[in-house]
């Protein structure tokens, strides 16, 4: 029988961790790309465009991360394509994280004070101008904090991915136990990894929340 | 697309549907009551409680949001047996979600301490309240009345990630999916179909959770 060392596991993990940076960092700026779209339609001024975005973000937030990767796994299938895991996981992922950040910034957009947009549009502003002169950069500030501490929730969803194969930080951890026969070792690194790629995320979120705020109340 | 969508068989495995339901209700149950206890036990600690205390639950909470429910699960089920703890799935599942819970329901509920003004702590303790009769009349209750909506919401989210506790064979409504689909090879139709309960079932817990809300917290008499 093989020994393996820790620094054998703890290698081994962290070559899968660059697997885990990489989705989490496609998925958060597919997401965000994604979700700006759908925060334009949410606060659009037709009612049917409000109300595709509602459905959208209710179905993304009112069903398991878990089932939307089963469905774009399986689903894609259908379509005759031949569905790599990673396809599937940054599919659905940043499917999932655009519900997530629209309503983020949602209220953030709504967090601007009403007569800005009046402002704007007595300044003769169309709805895209008053979005990109007046309203967004207002928002911007308010939506930092939140938006990095979303990006944990990101990093966290991957683990998910490792269900339909994707050989990311969680996979390698059950393969590596499989391995080594050394779950409580194995696990134990494993969430320290995640530990160490979410807790600055955390902190910075928090850092920032004050900063701006204070930064807010000296206006 | 050349894919023909058949539902009608999934009626065949109701009996394995319905038993996955009740699993996923009874999981958020146990973990929603419990979890929240924890929390309020460690928003005590963090607001009041003795000084000690307040590092280790502090860790906790850091080291719970930090990392995902999955390795969690997987540390408890898998891992603690090292240490002597065998656990089975369903127990496991819901230590887990009690866990998880338990930190993310404290940070909610410490919020709410928090907007809670000094002056009633001090207006307990003139009515020769003892610290924990101010606590649980004055303070608690109105800070969770004060939080109740993002609690559900904390509560929602962790009813809709117990459908990792499938993959240590806890036999949830995400395992019943996995069941039928490996039974009869029609993935997309168990999968939708699932994912629709799901939906339904977070909608529900969502009103139940209101009207819950305001059972525990009647309207106030105006001030």
């Amino acid at each position: 029988m093989i020994e393996f060392t820790l620094w054998d596991i703890l290698r081994n993990l962290l070559l899968a961790t660059r697997w885990t940076i990489l989705l989490s960092l496609v998925s958060f700026i597919g997401g965000g790309a994604v979700g700006l779209g759908l925060l334009f339609l949410r606060i659009s001024k037709r009612k049917a465009f409000r109300t595709l975005a509602k459905y959208y973000i209710e179905l993304f937030q009112g069903t398991p991360l878990l089932m939307q990767l089963f469905i774009a796994f399986f689903g894609l299938g259908l379509f005759g394509i031949d569905v790599p895991a990673w396809l599937a996981a940054g599919l659905a992922l940043t499917l999932w994280s655009a519900a997530f950040l629209a309503e983020i910034w949602r209220g953030c957009v709504e967090a601007v004070a009403r007569g800005q947009w009046e402002a704007s549009a007595s300044l003769g502003m169309g709805r895209l101008q008053q979005m990109r002169y007046v309203i967004l950069p207002q928002a911007l500030r308010v939506a930092i904090p939140p938006t990095v501490g979303f990006s944990v929730q990101i990093v966290k969803g991957t683990a998910l991915t490792s269900i339909i194969g994707f050989v990311e930080l969680s996979k390698a951890g059950t393969v590596v136990t499989n391995a080594t026969f050394q779950p409580f070792t194995v696990y134990g690194l494993v969430a320290l990894i995640y530990f160490a790629l979410c807790w600055p995320l955390s902190k910075s979120s928090q850092i920032l929340e004050r900063k701006l705020n204070v930064a807010h109340r000296n206006h | 697309m050349s894919y023909h969508f058949e539902f009608g068989w999934l009626l065949e495995y109701y009996p394995e549907i319905i038993k996955g339901i009740l699993i996923t209700l009874e999981l958020i149950a146990i973990g929603g009551v419990l979890g929240i206890s924890l929390g309020i036990f460690c928003a005590w600690v963090r607001a009041l409680g003795p000084a000690w205390l307040k590092p280790v639950v502090a860790t906790y909470i850091e080291l719970i949001r930090n990392t995902p429910f999955l390795i969690q699960l997987f540390f408890i089920f898998f891992g603690l047996p090292s240490l002597g703890l065998k656990l089975s799935e369903l127990t496991a599942a819901n230590l887990a979600m009690v866990v998880n819970l338990g930190a993310y329901s404290c940070e909610i509920i410490r919020a709410g301490i928090q907007a809670t003004p000094k002056g009633q702590f001090e207006a307990g303790e003139s009515l020769a309240m003892t610290r924990f009769e101010t606590f649980r009349h004055v303070v608690l209750v109105p800070s969770l009345q004060r939080i109740w909506p993002a609690l559900s919401s904390q509560v929602v989210i962790v009813m809709l990630g117990s459908s990792v506790v499938s993959q240590i064979a806890a036999e949830d409504l995400t395992f019943a999916a996995n069941f039928i689909q490996s039974r009869t090879f029609r993935a997309f139709e168990a999968y939708i179909v699932s994912t629709a309960i799901y939906l339904v079932l977070a909608i529900l817990l969502r009103q139940v959770l209101a009207v819950v809300g305001g059972f525990i917290f009647p309207r106030r008499a105006a001030r």
